[in-house]
């Protein structure tokens, strides 16, 4: 299995009712590897991501999922994958301990139930009914089984969604926890900062097709796109966009200009994004 | 990898799993407990104190006949409601996609959901039998009838479950599910001699129509477990006709398992 990629994806597309939601996309994912999928709402990130977990069928393409094809492949392979829930309000009258001991069941390695509850960090309310969490926590307990199976590839359908700022923080550690254990993860979101805290490589999806791929530093060509420095000095602001801001700032220290007010700004993900999407 | 030794736990335990959390989820929606069992029994409350009288001087009260009728009424209720809505919901609030994420199959699915109905059924033919011995007086039949009701009761849950799963399909939310499920019983209590006994009341054609389906045979079957045998005369054949009825169920049972198999899906169709 060495050296095979967790996910191969070639020329997929979806077709409902003679719209085109997924258009003709490439996509390798590799093993151990952190994949972010970004786009606007009705880009086709969530069919492709249903795609690949086998829920739902491809009009064309060929894709593979830890060697297989999802749209044939069988229990062995759905113990090897897991899938956290975007919007899921099951198990409501189940406390947490219940439904993660419940799904921890299906599969034949699965993670103790105290350790899983413990990572996702709701170990104060192990007994609380499910019904009774609030939205974040409700979404630990999707991740809980999402990886109560140790799951070799985790799907993850925008995760932080209604997070506040301390719990997202917290959920970042948890993937990174998990990446470092080996785990190849995919993950859709809307937050640019998720992204780039999380991911070693992401493409991004518009219109059904992918616009750009790279790493968070090299998207849409961002490392090239070079930084703008700014300054004042005698009272005039100056600002100058240069390539390499090196040069510029060893000629401006030369000069003993004053640089209590220097700033360097490089185009954000965010910049770059906007601009992939045809925002800007 | 640890994983490599380890073996899937097989489809017959994980159904089994699923039977129990069901159990645990109905048993905590006390709306549903109170709705499911005080419903049957409330309408046989009011039909027996209605109509009271003795059946044309056969020492059989009409409330008896009402309770015996009222089992198919019960098993109805906790086989096609129960389970049409519960599949509705199940595919609404994310439970099916959940379990389509896990390598359950979904025989061990449907498996965990016949366990539920059965047990649902045992205790609404109890509670119904318990207002027709403490209310109505009701005797209980001799040994050998209870070895029809095993197989009555059996055929019947299997085939009004399998039917509530195959019509489940049709339900677009769970919402309107109630409503939806409730058209085609209550159309067949009243011409299925539920409600309306002797049958033979209704007109030859609507009786012809009530035999094509299973509660016309659920009802008439478990009039012969509780009642005497000369009340096998209000019958639209005047006959029992047991092998006649383990036949239609039987089918229903086959025809029940057919359309879920053609429409049983994980996940909504695209849309």
């Amino acid at each position: 299995m060495a050296g095979m990629d967790a996910i191969e994806v070639r020329g997929l597309r979806k077709t409902y009712r003679g719209h085109d939601a997924v258009r003709g996309i490439d996509l390798s994912v590799t093993r151990g590897e952190v994949f972010a999928l970004l786009g606007p709402n009705g880009a086709g990130k969530t069919t492709t991501v249903e795609i690949l977990e086998g829920h739902r069928k491809r009009s064309g393409g060929e894709v593979s999922v830890l060697g297989e094809d999802p749209g044939a492949a069988g229990r062995a392979w759905r113990a090897r994958i897991g899938v956290v829930l975007q919007d899921a309000e099951d198990a409501a009258d189940l406390t947490v301990t219940e439904m993660v001991r419940h799904i921890a069941g299906f599969y034949p390695d699965p993670r103790p139930v105290e350790e899983v509850i413990d990572l996702v960090g709701l170990t104060e309310k192990r007994k609380s009914k499910i019904r009774a969490l609030s939205g974040g926590q409700r979404r630990r307990v999707d991740v809980a089984l999402g990886m109560v199976g140790r799951p070799e590839l985790l799907f993850l359908d925008e995760p932080t969604t209604g997070f506040d700022p301390a719990a997202r923080r917290q959920f970042w550690d948890l993937i990174r926890t998990l990446a470092a254990e080996g785990t190849t993860i995919l993950l859709t979101t809307h937050y640019l900062e998720e992204a780039e805290a999380l991911a070693d490589r992401l493409a991004v999806l518009a219109g059904g097709l992918i616009v750009a791929e790279g790493t968070p530093a090299t998207l849409g060509g961002r490392a090239a796109a070079g930084a703008k420095v700014s300054w004042r000095h005698g009272g005039v602001q100056h600002t100058e966009q240069v390539t390499d801001p090196t040069e510029l700032i060893r000629k401006l220290v030369a000069e003993e200009a004053d640089l209590t007010t220097l700033t360097v700004t490089r185009p954000t993900l965010e910049d770059t994004y906007l601009q992939l999407i045809g925002v800007n | 990898m640890t994983a490599a030794a380890a073996v899937l736990p097989g489809t017959f335990a994980n159904g089994v799993a699923r039977g129990r959390v069901e159990i645990v989820q109905f048993l905590r929606d006390r709306t549903a407990v109170v709705f499911t069992f005080a419903f049957p029994a409330m309408l046989l409350l009011l039909f027996g104190t209605i109509f009271g009288d003795d059946y044309e001087n056969s020492g059989i009260s009409v409330a008896q006949v009402y309770t015996a009728s009222m089992i198919a009424y019960g098993i109805l209720n906790t086989g096609f409601i129960t389970m049409g809505s519960g599949l509705a919901l199940d595919r609404e609030d994310g439970t099916l996609k959940r379990l389509h994420g896990t390598p359950i199959t979904s025989t061990a699915y449907l498996l965990g959901k016949l366990i539920l109905v059965f047990v649902l059924s045992v205790a609404e033919v109890a509670t119904l039998l318990l207002v027709g011995v403490l209310v109505y007086d009701m005797p209980m039949p001799e040994a050998s009838h209870w070895v029809t009701f095993a197989w009555l009761f059996l055929l019947s849950v299997i085939a009004c479950t399998l039917c509530g799963i195959a019509v489940s399909a049709l339900v677009k939310h769970a919402r309107t599910a109630g409503a939806i499920l409730n058209v085609p019983v209550v159309a067949l209590q009243f011409i299925s001699g539920v409600f309306i006994h002797p049958i033979t009341q209704l007109p030859a054609w609507l009786i012809t129509v009530a035999s094509f389906f299973p509660v016309k045979w659920m009802s008439q079957g478990f009039r012969y477990v509780f009642l005497p045998d000369s009340m096998k005369r209000y019958e639209a054949a005047g006959q029992w006709e047991l092998g006649r009825t383990a036949m239609v169920l039987g089918a229903w049972c086959v025809i029940g398992l057919v359309l879920c198999l053609l429409t049983f899906r994980w996940s909504e169709k695209d849309q």
